[in-house]
C-alpha cells in the first residue's frame, strides 16, 4: 500500500512538474488570460489583445509540490507500513 | 470709434481665428487600439495590466499639434490583469472601487516646453489626475502626432478626416491617491509605471 501510495505521489508530482513546464515555465503567478501586443498600421500604436488561457504559475507549481510531500509523509505512517507487511506475509 | 475700442475688437477677431483652427479629436476609437499599459515592480510580485477603456477629447491646432487641450477619460473596469482573481480584488472596494469610481481622468491644464517638428511636436504636459476621486496634479511628457486625412485609411474610405496620435510615459504613487497607502508594498508597488497610446479621429464636416 505504502509502495503503491510513493509511486502515485511521484507521478503526480511529475505530472505537475511537466505540465507547468509545458507551459512554458511561468516563474509569475498562475495566469487565467493572456494578452500579446499588435501594431496598428496606421498610426503605429502596439495595442494588447488579450484571450482566456490557463497558463500555470509557480502558485500551482509550489501547491503541487506541497501535496506530493503531504503524500509522501503519509505512505511512512504506520497503519500503511503494517499493511503492507500484512500483504507481504 | 475710439483707440481702445479698435484694439479690442481686433483681439477678439485673432481669439476667434486661433479657435476656429483648433480641431477637436475624438478618443473613442473604433478599432479598440487606444490603450495604457501599467507596471507595478514590487520585490515579491510584478504586476502588469492593460486598459481600453478610453474615452474623451482633445483640441489641437494642427499647426501646433504640441499645444493640446482637452480631457482623457478611462473606463475604470476596463483596466485587465492576466489573472482573474487579481482583478477582481484589483477593481474591489479596497483598491480602485471601479463600482464607486468609475471612471480616471486626466485633464489637461497647461503645456509646458512646446517642441514642433513637421506634424508632430513633444511637450511637458500639465494636468489634473483623477484616480478613485482623488485628483493631483502631475506633468507628462507627452508626444504627439498629426496624421492629415489618414481618417479614410482606417474606415476604408467612408469617413474622411483626420488623426492624431498622442503618446506619454510617466508615474504615479498609489499611495498619493487613497489607495492603500503604505500597505502591502512587498507585493503591490506604491509607484505606478503608465504608458499611455491613443489616436484621436476627427471627421470631416460635410
Amino acid at each position: 500500500m505504502s509502495t503503491f501510495l510513493r509511486l502515485g505521489t511521484l507521478i503526480l508530482w511529475l505530472s505537475i512538474l511537466s505540465w507547468w513546464a509545458a507551459a512554458g515555465m511561468n516563474l509569475g503567478w498562475t495566469k487565467t488570460s493572456v494578452s500579446t501586443m499588435e501594431t496598428d498600421p496606421i498610426t503605429g500604436i502596439d495595442y494588447p489583445v488579450w484571450k482566456k488561457q490557463f497558463v500555470p504559475g509557480i502558485d500551482l507549481l509550489a501547491v503541487g509540490t506541497g501535496c506530493a510531500v503531504v503524500l509522501f509523509g503519509v505512505s511512512f505512517l504506520p497503519f500503511l507500513s503494517r499493511n503492507n507487511k500484512n500483504q507481504q506475509l | 470709434m475710439n483707440k481702445t475700442t479698435i484694439i479690442l475688437a481686433a483681439a477678439s477677431a485673432l481669439a476667434v481665428t486661433a479657435t476656429a483652427q483648433e480641431i477637436a479629436f475624438d478618443l473613442k476609437d473604433p478599432k479598440g487600439v487606444n490603450n495604457i499599459v501599467f507596471k507595478l515592480d514590487a520585490p515579491l510580485e510584478s504586476i502588469n495590466g492593460t486598459a481600453n477603456g478610453i474615452s474623451g477629447t482633445i483640441e489641437v491646432d494642427p499647426a501646433q499639434p504640441e499645444e493640446i487641450e482637452g480631457k482623457i477619460v478611462v473606463e475604470t473596469k476596463s483596466l485587465t490583469v492576466s489573472n482573474s482573481l487579481m482583478q477582481e480584488h484589483m477593481l474591489g472596494a479596497d483598491w480602485l472601487d471601479a463600482a464607486n469610481h468609475p471612471e480616471i481622468t486626466f485633464e489637461v491644464k497647461e503645456v509646458l516646453n512646446p517642441v514642433k517638428n513637421g506634424n508632430e511636436g513633444t511637450a511637458d504636459v500639465k494636468g489634473l489626475f483623477t484616480l478613485k476621486g482623488v485628483s493631483k496634479e502631475i506633468t507628462a511628457p507627452a508626444k504627439v502626432t498629426y496624421l492629415p486625412g489618414r481618417l479614410a485609411d482606417r474606415t476604408n474610405g467612408k469617413t474622411q478626416g483626420d488623426l492624431i496620435v498622442i503618446r506619454t510615459n510617466f508615474q504615479i504613487k498609489r499611495g498619493d491617491f487613497g489607495i492603500k497607502a503604505g500597505e502591502n508594498l512587498d507585493k503591490v508597488s506604491d509607484t505606478i509605471d503608465i504608458s499611455l497610446s491613443i489616436a484621436g479621429s476627427a471627421p470631416k464636416k460635410s
